[in-house]
């Protein structure tokens, strides 16, 4: 198990080198550079500047620089933020985006089979075609729009719930933006669940069930719901894209210093070391979920340990 | 499947134990202060007064520290960290005698020493400072930046504790507005010595100004909060200060209307007409130091030696139609370079501001045809900006005028920022470019010096020896009134050639509340928090 673990780990490796090499080139190839403006520096001051982020040296150095610092954990000073280096950024800013992401992503299956369910169970009724046109709806407008228009509603008119993140406190602050990031998921986990409840529910063994005198309650908890669930289960990939994508948008809008406000920032700005160490962490982090999921598979599946 | 199950069940385990923190998180238990929330539309990139760059950065500077020189809640100039000074009769020698009460916020005194200390660090090449040739008034600043001088060669010198004398190399009249600037503010060499470049951290920063930094979380808050140390402080009205990072308009202003924002830092274009009705007397609309313009390509066809062309397509653009239905947000049409409102300075103004558009057009009409163009030989230019929403109402106004007035068929170009600028800086494929330049203080000459040859801002690439020669006589005048005559002529000459086309002129677009008071317009838009107050209601 631990071989298993360790010539994964090493077999990672030119995966990372290949995506950092990648990232390094593309955001080098960017026309224009960290400290253009459109105040242009004098151009002593400009040399100095290079000179000070290494910036004058040929790029395979840099490179190299870039590739020594990064072994010894060190992501390198941030060219947008003078102050701080990739590390702070990154590290104040993930954990808030995780827990965004998370939070939305619970509400959008709990919400969102909840109500899948339900309009399942009363196929046809005036009540399920009112949830579905509404899903269609949340499906069809985007981030956004729907964004501002909750913001408008709840924060500006009613005063309800702040209307922005910096200078609150509390878990209010965190309604407004989840709910904006999980109510498009919400939508299409509630389609999903409904089709494919219906589905089950239509089956043969649902209708065993049945004729054992179980009631619709009972059935759907401890028999169609598992089954019912696969093809959310299947969503779940596409779902964390999206919301991975629509966070970027959602801590724009309610200005939350998250990575993704970060990294689109960072690529506006050239801040090259910024944009490397937010690819650099994804992509660690997308190599380590994916080892510790296989690794959970040679635990629960004998077949694979054995191999 | 499998994979997913179990996808979901990690998933799900750390989903409800963020939620869980995220619950937890109690509201801060600290007691409210009263506290001042203003917008800031982007990050500053450092609080180090050496590192910083931006008008945001320097707006929270200018709380939590202080040069010299500052300005008064009317906007006059007045002592800063220095209580008086006295000028030679040739204009190149400053004597400042420093506070004796200028104290840092662990108690230490500021001398003249810190000022020393601070210019050295600001023009030493180590440094990296992006505003190092600000002061490069100061004897030996050239040399020092290029690495062919010392630091210690520059022209400051503490003749004792408290005084601070300056040599310069030129006389520069307006040395006292640059002071003010917060490059030139002074930095604790004792906290640097220790924390390096971890001085600006908030539990390490030492601040002679009226507030210290609580507490910075990046892309989103500055906490600020009273300096107790600070000479001055008892003049100070407001305990606590909130920059709010919003780099959105519309956030900002809605975080305004929500009551969560005091002052916004502008006003969203496409709103403008609502809140202007909705908040008439909290609408804050004035002039300010800065000009949009369409730059030429000097170095290029067509618009190389074709003065005329670059004439008929500056005459040719309505900018009272373009500020009022395009911009729409008070902004003053340019038709000269240096804004208007500038100190001891009359800007010239172009010859035909005089006459109607139907003149201007006609005229133009005819110039375009000395230039050897006409209906069927149109001139086809091409017009580039940046990608945003008022860049390219602007562009598609004007291309209208030109098409309209003159025939000239435009393709725009739109490019993200930093691309154009790349291009603009080859000048190989830039024909006409968008730009803007804000005034750095409080003279004509921030805005003329800009466009003198081989300056890097010089986007067109103009070059004009008359031009230079006004220039360099300007700076070599000892009285304000031979200066500032020099300085229009100049002006004169560069409005004759053409090199830039200004559209208009900025204006600062701020919502102030119900609650603050003492708020000020000012022409550089600076409005110090010591200097405001809460109203309780």
């Amino acid at each position: 198990m631990l071989r298993y673990a360790l010539l994964r780990l090493l077999g990672a490796i030119p995966t990372l080198l290949l995506v950092i090499v990648l990232a390094f080139l593309m955001v080098h190839a960017a026309p224009g550079g960290p400290f253009d403006d459109e105040r242009v520096l004098p151009p002593e001051i400009e040399a100095n500047i290079a000179a000070a982020y290494q910036l004058d040296q040929p790029l395979p150095q840099q490179f190299l620089q870039y590739i020594s610092g990064l072994l010894r954990g060190d992501l390198g000073p941030s060219y947008r933020y003078r102050d701080l280096t990739v590390s702070d950024l990154i590290g104040s800013a993930f954990p808030l985006s995780l827990k965004l992401g998370a939070m939305a992503m619970l509400l959008a299956m709990l919400v969102g089979v909840g109500v899948g369910t339900f309009a399942a169970l009363r196929q046809n009724s005036l009540l399920d075609r009112a949830l579905m046109t509404l899903a269609m709806t949340g499906i069809a407008i985007p981030v956004f729009v729907l964004a501002p228009v909750l913001v408008l509603l709840l924060a500006v008119h009613l005063h309800w719930l702040p209307a922005g993140w910096s200078g609150t406190t509390g878990g209010g602050r965190f309604i407004l933006p989840v709910v904006s990031l999980a109510l498009p998921q919400i939508a299409h986990i509630a389609r999903l669940t409904r089709a494919s409840m219906i589905d089950v529910l239509a089956s043969d063994f649902v209708r065993t069930a049945r004729a054992q005198g179980l009631g619709t309650r009972t059935i759907v908890r401890l028999h169609a719901l598992k089954p019912a669930m696969l093809p959310v289960l299947s969503y779940m990939g596409p779902a964390i894209a999206a919301i991975l994508t629509g966070s970027v948008v959602v801590e724009e809008i309610f200005g939350i210093p998250g990575l993704g406000q970060h990294f689109v920032r960072g690529a506006l700005n050239r801040d090259y070391t910024l944009v490397l160490g937010i690819v650099v962490f994804y992509a660690t982090l997308v190599i380590l979920l994916n080892l510790i999921v296989d690794l959970l598979y040679g635990v629960i599946d004998p077949r694979i340990r054995q191999r | 499947m499998l994979r997913g199950m179990i996808y979901m069940r990690i998933f799900l385990l750390l989903a409800v134990s963020l939620v869980a923190s995220a619950c937890g998180e109690s509201a801060n238990d600290s007691p409210p202060v009263p506290t001042l929330h203003r917008g800031l539309s982007s990050d500053p990139e450092s609080i180090d007064p050496h590192k910083a760059r931006s008008t945001q950065a320097a707006e929270v500077l200018r709380d939590i520290g202080e040069g010299l020189i500052s300005y008064s809640a009317t906007g006059t100039l007045v002592g800063g960290a220095a209580e008086s000074w006295t000028i030679s009769e040739d204009g190149l020698t400053y004597t400042f005698r420093i506070r004796d009460n200028a104290r840092w916020s662990n108690g230490d005194p500021v001398t003249a020493d810190d000022f020393v200390f601070s210019l050295r660090r600001l023009v030493d090449p180590a440094t990296a400072a992006f505003y190092g040739q600000a002061v490069a008034a100061i004897a030996n600043v050239d040399r020092i930046i290029t690495g062919d001088a010392a630091p210690s060669e520059l022209g400051v010198a503490a003749a004792d504790g408290n005084t601070l004398v300056m040599t310069l190399q030129q006389p520069t009249p307006y040395l006292l507005s640059l002071l003010t600037h917060p490059s030139t503010f002074p930095v604790h060499a004792g906290s640097i010595a220790i924390h390096g470049n971890e001085f600006t951290r908030p539990e390490n920063l030492l601040s002679n100004g009226p507030y210290l930094l609580e507490a910075w979380e990046p892309s989103s808050v500055l906490r600020l909060r009273r300096n107790e140390q600070y000479w001055n402080n008892a003049a100070t009205a407001i305990d606590a200060v909130s920059y709010h990072v919003l780099t959105q308009e519309m956030t900002e202003l809605n975080r305004f209307r929500a009551g969560e924002i005091d002052i916004t830092s502008s006003i969203p274009p496409d709103s403008f007409a609502r809140v202007r009705e909705q908040y008439a007397e909290q609408v804050h609309i004035a002039p300010y130091l800065g000009v949009y313009y369409y730059g030429f390509n000097l170095t290029r066809p067509p618009f190389a030696g074709n003065a005329y062309l670059r004439e008929a397509l500056s005459m040719a653009i309505d900018r009272e139609t373009l500020v009022e239905k395009v911009t729409g947000r008070g902004e003053a049409p340019a038709y000269s370079w240096v804004p208007p409102g500038v100190d001891n300075y009359n800007p010239i103004r172009f010859s035909y501001a005089d006459l109607s558009q139907d003149e201007r057009n006609a005229a133009a009409r005819q110039l375009y045809r000395e230039a050897g163009y006409s209906d069927d030989r149109p001139a086809e230019i091409e017009l580039r900006y940046n990608t945003s929403d008022t860049q390219q109402r602007i562009a598609l106004a004007v291309q209208a005028m030109w098409a309209e007035v003159l025939g000239v068929k435009t393709t725009l170009v739109n490019e993200e920022f930093q691309v154009m600028l790349a291009n603009i800086r080859e000048g190989e494929v830039t024909q006409v470019f968008r730009s803007s330049w804000i005034g750095d203080y409080n003279d004509a000459h921030t805005f003329l010096n800009i466009l003198q040859s081989g300056n890097p801002a010089n986007m067109p690439r103009f070059e004009s020896e008359r031009f230079d020669q006004l220039m360099r006589d300007a700076a070599a005048q000892v009285t304000p009134l031979n200066r500032r005559l020099y300085l229009e002529e100049a002006e004169r000459v560069l409005l004759s050639e053409h090199p830039v086309i200004p559209l208009y002129f900025f204006v600062s677009k701020h919502l102030v509340g119900h609650r603050v008071r003492g708020w000020g317009d000012n022409v550089l838009d600076y409005h110090y928090s010591q200097h405001l107050s809460l109203a309780t209601d």
